[in-house]
C-alpha cells in the first residue's frame, strides 16, 4: 500500500473504488476532450470517504453523463431540471434524517449537488439559496466555465465583462458582454454557512483539501471551481489545466476558504501576479477586448480591487479571531483523522 | 376491527389528521390560500412531536416538487400541497416526477389561477395537471379529501405514480362538516410502513447506484413514454384494488363515479368535486317537477374513467357537462372534451352541452344547474339552437 500522505493523490483515491477504474464518474462520458468537468466532478468525489448520492443541475455535465440507457455514474445520481440541483439534493437529504430517525436506515451518506454557473448563479440561485439557508447537510459544487455551454454558450451573470457569448456577440456598439461578472461566492459567503470556498482544478490538492475540509461540517457548504471550457473560451483541448493556472497567477480567480462567513484565508497568493493581459489573450472568446484598452483596465480594476478587498478580509479575519481567542491557523486545519 | 370516531373539521383539517395518521416521511410545502391553513395545523403536530416527518419548508412551489422527487426517490413517503399559481409554479417538475414514476402526493386545494388574481376556487389548477401523468382523484367533501388521502398513497406507491388528491378551495377546505375518522392503528396498518425498499430503485440504497433523470434522444423518447403510457392504463385496476380493499376498513365503497339517479334519466348532469351535492339538489328538484333527470360526479379524473361515463351516459337524451374551468377555445372545458371523448364508441349518441360555473369562487345555486338542464332539454328537443358549445352558466352581462 502506497503511503498516506497528507493529501492522497488522486490516484491513490482512485484505488480506493473498485470499479470503473476507481472512479465515481466513469470513462466514457460525452464531455469535450479537454473539458474541465471531469477531473473537478472526480476530485471532488473521490476525497469524500463515504458514499455519496449526487444531483445536478441540467448542463453539460448532466447531458454527457446519463445519456438512456447508459449511465457514466458509478454513485447514486439525480438530474430533475435546469434550476433545482440544491432543492433536490436537500430533498433526499431531507428523506435520509428522517428514515434514521425512524429506524428504517442505518447507513452513513453524504450528499453532493454540482451545477454549472448557470445553474448556480442564475436559474437556480433562488433553491441554493434557500436550501443552504434551510441548514441541508451537503456539499454543492459550482463548476463554472461562465457561461451557458450545454445550449451553444450564451452568457450567464458569471461571464466576464467584455467577453463573447451567443447573447454578447461583439458588434459595432457593443464589445461582448456590458456587465462585470457576479461575486457569487461573496454571496454564499454571505449567507453565513460553516463553509465557503473558491477553487481551480488544477491545484488538486487544494480541492480535495477543501472538499475533505467541507465535509468536516455539518451544514450546507458550497464551492465555486473555475472550469476552463475548451470548446467555448475555444483554447486547445490540452491547455485546460493551463488556463485554470493562469486565472490563478493573474488573480483572476483566487483561490480562497471561508469559514462560517467570517473568516477568510486567501490559499495562494501569487508572488508576482501576471498581468490580466495573459490570461485573456490565451481566450479567444475574449481577446478581442485587448484592442480595446479602456475594458482592459475595467477588467485590471475589478480584479485589484477583489483582491485587495479579499486581503483585508483576511487580516480582518486574524484580528477577529485574536479578539475571539480562536486560533486561526487551526480554523482552517482538517480534523485530525484525515492528517 | 377498526373503530371510528365522528368529528367536526374542515376540509383543511380532516387533510392535516390524514397526514398526521399516515406520518409522512417528507413534507415539503410552501404556503398558499386556501392551503396554507393545512400546512399550519400540520406544522403543529411537527412542532408537537405527533409526526416524525421532515417540513421542508422550501421558498417556493418548484423547488417543493423538487425536494418532494428528491426525497421519493430517496426512498421516502413524501407528500406537499399547493393551490392555484403554486400548481402552476410546479408545473415542470410534476412532469418530471410522474416520468421518474416516483409515488408522491399532493393535495390540490383548487383555487383560481390570476389574472384577474383570484383566491377563491375553481378547478383551473387542476386542468394544468391533466396531462402529466399523475393520477388524480376529486373529493366533493371533507369527508371525501380525508378518505381520498389515506387511498392516494396506496394507489400511488402500487402503481409507482404521483397521485393528486383535489378538493375545493375555501368550499371545502375552510366549511366545517362532520368527519368520521378512523382510528390510528388502522390507517398505519392500511398504508403499510414507510422504508426505502417500498420503491424498487432508492437512491440511498447505495450499494446498488441507479441514475435517476437520464436524458434521452430521439432514439429511446418515444420508448420511454410508451412505457409510461402503457402503465398508466393498468391505473385503473389499482384504484380498483385499492378502493375495494378500502372499503373494507372504512365501509365506505368509492367508485371511479357516482351516479344519482341515472337509472331512467334522460338529461344528466357530469361534474366534479363540491358542486356534486348542489347537482344533486337541482335533480331532486326537477324530478319533483316529473323531470328524468340524474347526476354523476367524477370522483377518479385522471385516468379518466371512460367507460363508466360510457355506460352511464349509454341512455341519456342530453348531457350537462359542467365545467369548472374554461379552455378558451371554443370547443369546451376540458371536462366536456372528456365526455364527449368517452362516447366515441357509444351507440347512443346524446347531445352534449357545456356550461362553464363557478369560477373564482362565485358560488353555484341548484337553479342555475336547473336552467341546464332546461337549456339542454330545450337543445335536444330542437326548440332552442345553439351557436356555440359552451357557455356560461352565471355570468352578468
Ligand atoms: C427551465 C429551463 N430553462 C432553460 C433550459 C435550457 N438550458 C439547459 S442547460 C442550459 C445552460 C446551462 O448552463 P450552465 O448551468 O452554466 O451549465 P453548462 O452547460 O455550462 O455546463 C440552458 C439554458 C432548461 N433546460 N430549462
Ligand atoms: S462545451 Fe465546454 S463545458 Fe461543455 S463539455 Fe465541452 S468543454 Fe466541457
Ligand atoms: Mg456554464
Amino acid at each position: 500500500m502506497a503511503k498516506k500522505r497528507p493529501i492522497a493523490l488522486l490516484a491513490e483515491l482512485a484505488s480506493n473504488k473498485e470499479d470503473f477504474g476507481g472512479m465515481p464518474l466513469a470513462p466514457g462520458h460525452r464531455m469535450c476532450i479537454g473539458c474541465g468537468i471531469p477531473p473537478i466532478v472526480n476530485e471532488v468525489l473521490l476525497a469524500i470517504d463515504e458514499p455519496v448520492v449526487v444531483s445536478t443541475a441540467t448542463g453539460c455535465l448532466e447531458v454527457t453523463t446519463g445519456v438512456y440507457p447508459v449511465t457514466a455514474w458509478n454513485v447514486p445520481w439525480i438530474h430533475v431540471n435546469f434550476q433545482s440541483a440544491a432543492a433536490v439534493i436537500g430533498g433526499v437529504e431531507a428523506a435520509y434524517k428522517v428514515l434514521k430517525k425512524k429506524g428504517l436506515y442505518d447507513k452513513e451518506v453524504k450528499f453532493v449537488a454540482f451545477g454549472g454557473d448557470g445553474g448556480t448563479y442564475d436559474i437556480g440561485f433562488q433553491s441554493l439559496s434557500a436550501t443552504v439557508e434551510r441548514g441541508h447537510d451537503f456539499l454543492y459544487v459550482c463548476y463554472n466555465n461562465e457561461g451557458y455551454q450545454n445550449t451553444g454558450y450564451q452568457k450567464s451573470s458569471a461571464t466576464p465583462i467584455g467577453a463573447y457569448t451567443k447573447t454578447t456577440p461583439v458588434g459595432k456598439e457593443k464589445i461582448g458582454k456590458q456587465e462585470p461578472r457576479k461575486d457569487l461566492t461573496m454571496i454564499m459567503a454571505a449567507h453565513g454557512i460553516p463553509y465557503t470556498a473558491q477553487a481551480a482544478p488544477h491545484i488538486y490538492r487544494d480541492l480535495t483539501k477543501k472538499v475533505k475540509k467541507a465535509m468536516s461540517f455539518k451544514g450546507p457548504k458550497f464551492i465555486n471551481v473555475l472550469q476552463p471550457c475548451t470548446l467555448s473560451w475555444r483554447f486547445a483541448p490540452e491547455d485546460t489545466m493551463r488556463l485554470a493556472k493562469l486565472a490563478v497567477e493573474t488573480r483572476y480567480w483566487p483561490v480562497y476558504e471561508v469559514i462560517d462567513g467570517k473568516y477568510w484565508k486567501v490559499n495562494v497568493k501569487p508572488k508576482r501576479p501576471k498581468p490580466i493581459e495573459e490570461y485573456i489573450a490565451a481566450q479567444p472568446r475574449w481577446k478581442h477586448v485587448l484592442k480595446y484598452p479602456e475594458i482592459v483596465e475595467k477588467i485590471q480594476k475589478e480584479v485589484d480591487e477583489k483582491w485587495n478587498h479579499l486581503l483585508a478580509l483576511e487580516e480582518m479575519s486574524k484580528k477577529l479571531a485574536e479578539k475571539e481567542g480562536v486560533d486561526y491557523e487551526k480554523l482552517f486545519e482538517l480534523p485530525k483523522e484525515e492528517n | 376491527m377498526a373503530t371510528k370516531k365522528v368529528v367536526a373539521l374542515t376540509g383543511n383539517q380532516a387533510a392535516a389528521e390524514a397526514m398526521r395518521q399516515i406520518n409522512f416521511d417528507v413534507a415539503a410545502v410552501y404556503p398558499i390560500s386556501p392551503q396554507t391553513e393545512l400546512m399550519g395545523f400540520f406544522a403543529e403536530y411537527v412542532a408537537n412531536g405527533e409526526v416524525d416527518t421532515d417540513m421542508v419548508a422550501v421558498e417556493g412551489e418548484h423547488s417543493a416538487m423538487a425536494a418532494c422527487i428528491g426525497a421519493a426517490a430517496a426512498g421516502a413517503r413524501t407528500i406537499t400541497a399547493s393551490a392555484g399559481p403554486g400548481i402552476a409554479y410546479m408545473v415542470e417538475n410534476l412532469y418530471i416526477a410522474s416520468g421518474m414514476r416516483l409515488p408522491i402526493v399532493l393535495l390540490d386545494v383548487n383555487r383560481a389561477l390570476s389574472a384577474p388574481l383570484s383566491i377563491h376556487c375553481d378547478h383551473a389548477d387542476s386542468m394544468l395537471t391533466r396531462d402529466t401523468s399523475w393520477i388524480s382523484l376529486f373529493a366533493e367533501n371533507a369527508q371525501e379529501a380525508y378518505h381520498h388521502i389515506l387511498m392516494a398513497v396506496k394507489i400511488s406507491e402500487k402503481a409507482m405514480f404521483p397521485i393528486i388528491v383535489n378538493y375545493d378551495g375555501y368550499i371545502v377546505s375552510h366549511s366545517i362538516e362532520n368527519v368520521e375518522l378512523l382510528d390510528d392503528e388502522t390507517v398505519q396498518n392500511f398504508v403499510g410502513p414507510s422504508g426505502i425498499h417500498r420503491i424498487p430503485y432508492p437512491l440511498l440504497d447505495i450499494d446498488h447506484p441507479v441514475t435517476y433523470g437520464a436524458t434521452a434522444q430521439p432514439d429511446y423518447y418515444t420508448e420511454c413514454k410508451y412505457q409510461q403510457h402503457v402503465d398508466f392504463l393498468k391505473v385503473y385496476d389499482i384504484v380498483r384494488e385499492v378502493f375495494d380493499e378500502f372499503a373494507e376498513i372504512s365501509g365506505k365503497k368509492y367508485d371511479f363515479i357516482e351516479e344519482y339517479q341515472t337509472e331512467d334519466a334522460e338529461y344528466i348532469g357530469i361534474s366534479m368535486g363540491s358542486s356534486f351535492g348542489t347537482l344533486k339538489d337541482a335533480v331532486d328538484k326537477l324530478r319533483a317537477q316529473g323531470k328524468k333527470v340524474g347526476a354523476v360526479k367524477i370522483t377518479l379524473f385522471r385516468p379518466f374513467p371512460r367507460k363508466e361515463i360510457a355506460k352511464a351516459l349509454s341512455k341519456a337524451k342530453g348531457v350537462v357537462v359542467l365545467d369548472r374551468a374554461d379552455s378558451f377555445d371554443g370547443i369546451g372545458g376540458p371536462l366536456f372534451k372528456d365526455v364527449a371523448a368517452s362516447l366515441s364508441d357509444s351507440e347512443n349518441k346524446p347531445l352534449l352541452h357545456n356550461f362553464i360555473y363557478g369560477l373564482g369562487g362565485r358560488e353555484v345555486h341548484e337553479e342555475e344547474f336547473m336552467k341546464a338542464f332546461e337549456r339542454v332539454e330545450r337543445l335536444e328537443k330542437g326548440i332552442d339552437t345553439r351557436e356555440n358549445l359552451v357557455e356560461y352558466l352565471q355570468v352578468r352581462e
